[in-house]
């Protein structure tokens, strides 16, 4: 258990003159969840390999527990990780699986027998001990590599997209035990993933990659509320945030020339962001031309078209829907954003003009 | 072990009433039948292999064990049935004892030599990063040279006359006299057959540590500081396949592919040089014209063998750890 702290750190690869990741300032606190999320390419894994040591960090520092780790070996940093693929010795016992960290740092007989027997009884493994790993399923060796990690009582635990490899419904319920377990342990987690629904579950706070850069650091409902750029928003939440080109003129938003409210902003072009599920069908507001509609039972995500520009919209009703509907907006829950650079426009927005609500 | 015999004679159960139903023209599933229409048809396919088989395999080992029964004519007048004899004579010989506790120790040190320098190659070949191509070609390149020629070769560098080798030993005050002296002759075939096997296992070796998964070597770095531990505790282990196969292979090697590397170098020199049984074999059938010795001992080899091969699958593959 420890205070994680990662300094303006970056990596440049042999032989590229882009960096990989760079520029990262994390300070996670004793025993918090982080998760680190973002589309492939964007850096995640790398960084979580730096701060387990098996990457070389090229900038900045890394403190794990206030200690600088930077040159460390991995079995000298104190942390655990969890692999996608599980790495499990396929020559070992799932027993022999769990010990073989703690032997090589000298614990004594009873310590490791102890923890490895509490390990067994938290994450059910006792009637595993004596199997090989290819004896097991695919959620009973996710459990393993879980009991390798916990046994050593590390100051931080890695996890490394380690559900990515089980199907849906044994994901769902592994996620839901490794956030317990972590709250049992409290200990200090970092955790990475694409999946954005597992990153919001998860998460005590979230971190949004980008080519390399972090975009957004915060809560899993700060950042679903307030999404700090373009990426951002339509990386997290789904259906993904609908992104349209707007203006502002006279004060007003405009889209497509109907007026959704007032905003106290410059004048000019701004990129509009509405989350599905903050739109409803109603008898006035903004015209949308239905495309196609995904039925998923409890609602559905109507799919269509505002003047050129894609939009969906969440509708719980079942009511036929044909041709041309009508859109309430919120004028409260519309996201803006500069066009240019994607980032967050924060303006005083006054609510309802020309049919909206 | 057991699921494995399960699996046999559930197989061979099935093999059996394939052939019954083969055989009882049972042709309701045409699913079943495959390709063939007649029963003769894979037969006549299999021909050609068979025929090389039993032709180069079966017949001379049958001709052999027949033949250590009996001593020839030198000049293939005649042959008399003698029974044991053969055997009595070459377990009783000196010469022959010391040649099969010779044989033993080369095949002894030629595997280990062979198998260990193979291994700390590709160890370190598998952690060059920057021309790792250029270095795993210059130590394959070895393993394209013919037996004989690798004797050759090796002969040159160890010759009395011209060798380096030579005067490197006379630099550490040793007079290097190869085809003369026993031990002198002994370590310089050990070497060029050690030389000449080491790319071969390092070939497989090599492919063995690409096996290793990357996130397993990647476990073990956070579960182990030492680099010697983590080669012994998971690296090792996850080889053993590779390296019992390696094994089989490379006492065979030891046993009988030497056989032109002793001919290089011990043919035509005076003194009492050491040699393998095979090669034994060949000089008193070949040059001694004792057909009947020369059968028995290769009888007494092929045993030999055949026990140490079983042996080997019986003790020591449970301890492999297949995948």
């Amino acid at each position: 258990m420890a205070h994680l702290s990662l300094r303006g750190v970056g990596k440049t690869y042999a032989g590229s003159t882009q960096p990989a990741v760079s520029g990262i300032d994390i300070e996670i606190e004793d025993g918090e969840f982080i998760v680190l999320v973002g589309p492939s390419g964007c850096g995640k894994s790398t960084l979580l390999r730096m701060v387990a040591g098996l990457e070389t960090i090229t900038d900045g520092e890394v403190r794990i527990g206030g200690r600088l780790v930077n040159k460390l070996d991995p079995a000298e940093r104190d942390i655990a990780m969890v692999f996608q693929n599980y790495a499990l010795y396929p020559h070992m016992t799932v027993h022999d699986n769990m010990v073989y960290g703690l032997k090589n740092r000298g614990e004594s007989k009873q310590v490791i027998e102890e923890r490895v027997a509490e390990a067994a009884r938290m994450l059910e493994l006792g009637p595993y001990l004596d199997r090989k790993p290819r004896a097991l399923s695919g959620g009973q060796r996710q459990r393993v590599a879980m009991g390798r990690a916990i046994v050593r009582q590390p100051a931080a635990f890695l996890f490394d997209e380690p559900l990515s490899n089980l199907d849906a419904k044994l994901r769902v319920s592994m996620r839901m035990e490794i956030r317990k377990l972590q709250k049992r342990l409290a200990t200090t987690s970092l955790y990475v993933t694409h999946d954005q629904l597992e990153a919001m579950t998860l998460a005590d706070r979230l971190v949004v990659l980008n080519g390399g850069r972090v975009e957004q650091i915060g809560a899993p409902l700060e950042i679903y509320r307030s999404p700090a750029s373009t990426f951002v928003a339509s990386f997290i939440g789904a259906p993904a945030m609908s992104l349209l080109d707007a203006r502002i003129e006279g004060g007003e938003i405009v889209l497509e020339g109907h007026r959704l409210g007032r905003v106290d902003h410059a004048e000019g072009p701004v990129t509009l962001g509405l989350r599905a599920e903050d739109l409803r069908i109603s008898d006035q507001g903004l015209p949308l031309v239905v495309e196609h509609v995904e039925e998923l039972g409890a609602q559905r995500i109507v799919h269509g078209m505002v003047g050129g520009q894609p939009l969906a919209v969440i509708d719980t009703s079942e009511r036929q829907l044909a041709g041309e509907v009508l859109i309430a907006v919120d004028p409260a829950r519309l996201h803006l954003f500069d066009t240019m650079s994607g980032r967050r426009i924060e303006a005083s927005r006054a609510p309802v003009l020309e049919g909206a609500v | 072990m057991a699921e494995t015999y399960h699996t046999g004679s559930a197989r061979q159960g099935a093999i059996l009433s394939r052939l019954r139903a083969w055989y009882s023209a049972e042709t309701a599933d045409p699913a079943k039948r495959v390709q063939f229409d007649r029963p003769l048809t894979p037969w006549l396919f299999l021909l050609p292999q068979l025929a090389i088989v039993a032709i180069f395999f079966y017949w001379p080992s049958v001709q052999a064990v027949t033949s250590s029964f009996y001593i020839e004519d030198p000049f293939g007048f005649g042959a008399t049935f003698v029974g044991g004899e053969n055997y009595a004579d070459a377990l009783a010989s000196s010469q022959y004892l010391s040649t099969a506790t010779f044989t033993a120790f080369f095949c002894a040190i030629v595997t280990a030599l062979s198998l260990g320098i193979g291994l700390l190659l590709a160890v370190k070949a598998d952690k060059v990063i920057r021309g790792a191509p250029a270095y795993k070609t210059l130590l394959i390149s070895v393993y394209a040279i013919a037996p004989p020629v690798a004797g050759l070769i090796g002969m040159m560098f160890f010759d009395m006359h011209m060798g380096p080798l030579k005067d490197l030993a006379a630099f550490f005050g040793h007079d290097l006299r190869v085809g003369i002296d026993y031990w002198d002759t002994a370590v310089a075939v050990v070497t060029i057959s050690v030389w000449k096997q080491i790319p071969y296992n390092f070939i497989f070796f090599l492919s063995g540590l690409h096996s290793v998964p990357t996130s397993v070597r990647e476990a073990a770095l956070i579960d182990a500081q030492s680099g010697w531990r983590r080669f012994r505790d998971v690296t090792l282990p996850l080889l053993a396949p590779t390296a019992f196969f390696l094994l089989v292979i490379n006492i065979t090697y030891s046993l009988f592919d030497t056989f032109p590397i002793f001919d290089v170098v011990v043919k035509d020199k005076p003194a009492n040089n050491p040699i393998t049984l095979v090669y034994k074999v060949y000089l008193d059938g070949f040059k001694g014209n004792d057909i009947g010795g020369s059968s028995a001992q290769s009888v007494i080899l092929m045993i030999v063998v055949a026990a140490l091969t079983i042996m080997q699958f019986r003790f020591l593959e449970r301890r492999v750890h297949y995948g």
